[in-house]
């Protein structure tokens, strides 16, 4: 038998949504492993939210806290998470494959001496050992790996593990922990507007390219964006962001943002190697483009060949009265 | 000023992925190879921090095969100093094995700053970076998109979801870098002619790791045939009602 730890994120010392996903992947670890799993925050306080991700299959919340936490410690983090790790008998140890995630899992794991799998987007265990799926060479081929010894050290694409309620009373423990001073202190967050969510994490992203014609045009896009009331990120093929229409934050592609949103609607996208490389794990793809032989028609589910500043305000509306 | 770059010899972007007969590589037949694109940034700002300071060396370090070379000399072709070659014959799917022998190198060599890309475009394994500097008890700011360095001290900007984390750490470090950071040179002919005649100096290593077992490397799903649901706006109010009814994600 042996437990999983999922290592919780929060902001501001609200539990951010992806840890649900991260408590999912590891119950499911758990459960073929025949142990439990143990969920851990780190903050400078009690954290809005973690109380709840019993729903999610926690059979324990752990937060830890230290007046440094509130805003992410990069070896605060890695120490305390790895103390935690040594002192119990964990198979696998999960993160969120999250900007700070990706920052905080190599710390971790190279401060146990495991290696890690990053951004994985499927898990398993056969014969005792956990094997994880991860997407390489820009999503054109998907690698599998088995992990031998433990714990495995994961973390998980955002938006590809779907949180799953698994009802659990989770038992709740709160301890102050030391410190050190780091050397590495984040200072602030320069928040992005209010309300705008990151194309890495959102469950819809309305994406456009060249056919945009210009930057003032992504207007059509930002209202599309806000019809789907607050789930919807606009994002950007690699040709506007280096053009300087966008944003580099919004670009989706192989130098950009691989996602996996629930819906990708590619607006003006013809469609570049490039591209689809970071978007093609998308459940549902639509294109919008004027060329019928664009490339984004090979991989999107469902086309539309006209227009894009007559059938986008079209769409817009149609998604209005939906929530409306 | 004394920089390290870790750099890695990728496939292009653009290369048709094959997956050669053993089921957990790719057939390299055809493929070119180049200096990975975020290692790019890496170089170039070592050798904007070499400039402004006026003085010190940009020492260039790639672990992987003899061919590797190539990708060493393109980075002194943008006007890096010398290179190392960790030869090994493969590079290991384990990131951390990759951290042990670079650090091995990185050891007491006196670098004031020792840069990586962000992550490489073939494994997408993004953690050496950290790694390394944790192995060598170094500070680290990862994914860097903007940097200021004065005085022993560093300012680095870095993505985080729906903002950006304004981080402040001590030298020497290890840095990670991202696309924003700076504009890479391209090597101009006469960097080019310099660099065949700068010092690479090739060291066999032997890796560690083994916690990693590569069971197979194939491709991704073929995503089903679409739909083209119809022309212009008129076929808008079809589309919501398939995304609704049949893909059922609105």
């Amino acid at each position: 038998m042996s437990d999983v730890l999922a290592v919780l994120e929060q902001r501001d010392g609200a539990l951010r949504k992806v840890s649900h996903e991260v408590v999912t992947g590891a119950r499911r670890l758990a459960d073929a492993l025949g142990g439990g799993v143990d969920a851990l925050v780190l903050a400078a306080g009690a954290v809005q939210g973690a109380e709840q991700v019993g729903r999610f299959g926690a059979d324990k919340v752990i937060t830890l806290t230290n007046a440094a936490f509130g805003l992410y410690a990069p070896e605060g983090y890695a120490r305390a998470i790895a103390e935690r790790v040594k002192s119990g008998t964990y198979g696998a140890v999960t993160f969120a494959a999250s900007a700070t995630g990706k920052d905080l899992a190599p710390r971790v794991a190279a401060r146990l001496g495991r290696p890690l799998a990053q951004d994985v987007t499927d898990v398993d265990v056969q014969g005792g050992a956990v094997t994880v799926t991860r997407p390489v060479y820009a999503g054109k081929a998907l690698l599998k790996l088995k992990i031998t010894g433990t714990p495995a050290m994961i973390s998980l694409r955002p938006s590809v593990f779907t949180p799953v309620e698994r009802p659990k009373a989770a038992t709740q423990e709160t301890a102050p922990v030391e410190s050190p001073a780091g050397r590495v202190v984040v200072k602030q967050i320069k928040a992005a507007e209010a309300g705008t969510l990151d194309v890495a994490e959102a469950p819809i992203i309305v994406s456009g390219g060249r056919g945009l014609k210009e930057p003032a045009n992504f207007k059509v896009l930002e209202e599309l964006a806000a019809a789907f009331a607050g789930r919807a990120a606009v994002g950007a093929s690699r040709a506007v962001v280096d053009a300087g229409w966008r944003p580099h934050a919004e670009q989706v592609g192989q130098t950009g943002k691989t996602v996996s949103p629930t819906l990708y609607v590619a607006v003006g996208i013809s469609g570049a190697i490039q591209h689809l490389a970071g978007m093609r794990t998308s459940k549902v793809i639509v294109a919008i483009n004027k060329d019928k032989d664009a490339p984004i028609f090979k991989v999107a589910d469902y086309g539309i060949v006209g227009d894009l500043f007559d059938v986008v305000p079209k769409l817009t509306e149609e998604i209005k009265k939906l929530h409306g | 000023m004394k920089i390290a770059v870790c750099v890695k010899r990728v496939p292009d972007s653009e290369t048709r992925v094959k997956i050669a007969s053993d089921g957990k590589s790719l057939d390299e037949a055809g493929v070119k190879f180049i200096l990975n694109p975020y290692d790019e940034f890496a170089v170039e700002e070592a050798l904007r921090r070499k400039e402004n300071a006026g003085s010190g060396e940009v020492v260039v370090i790639a672990l992987g095969p003899t061919a590797a070379q190539e990708t060493i000399r393109t980075a002194l072709a943008m006007g890096a100093d010398r290179g190392i070659l960790l030869q090994a014959d493969r590079i290991p799917v384990d990131g951390l094995a990759v951290a042990q022998a670079l650090a091995a190198e990185l050891k007491g060599a006196g670098f004031d700053l020792i840069l990586f890309g962000k992550m490489a475009i073939d494994d997408y394994n993004h953690q050496v970076g950290p790694m390394v500097a944790e192995l060598l008890d170094l500070p680290c700011v990862t994914t860097v998109s903007h940097l200021e360095i004065e005085g022993g001290k560093g300012v680095a900007e870095r993505e985080i979801e729906g903002g950006v984390e304004v981080v402040e750490f001590p030298l020497p470090a290890v840095l990670t870098t991202d696309k924003g950071l700076n504009e890479p040179r391209y090597p101009a002919l006469k960097g080019i002619m310099a660099a065949k005649k700068k010092p690479l100096e090739v060291k066999p290593v032997s890796l560690g790791g083994g916690g990693l077992e590569l069971l197979a490397l194939t491709p991704p799903p073929e995503r089903k045939e679409g739909k083209i649901v119809g022309e212009g706006a008129a076929a808008v109010p079809e589309l919501v009602r398939l995304l609704r009814e049949e893909a059922k994600v609105l």
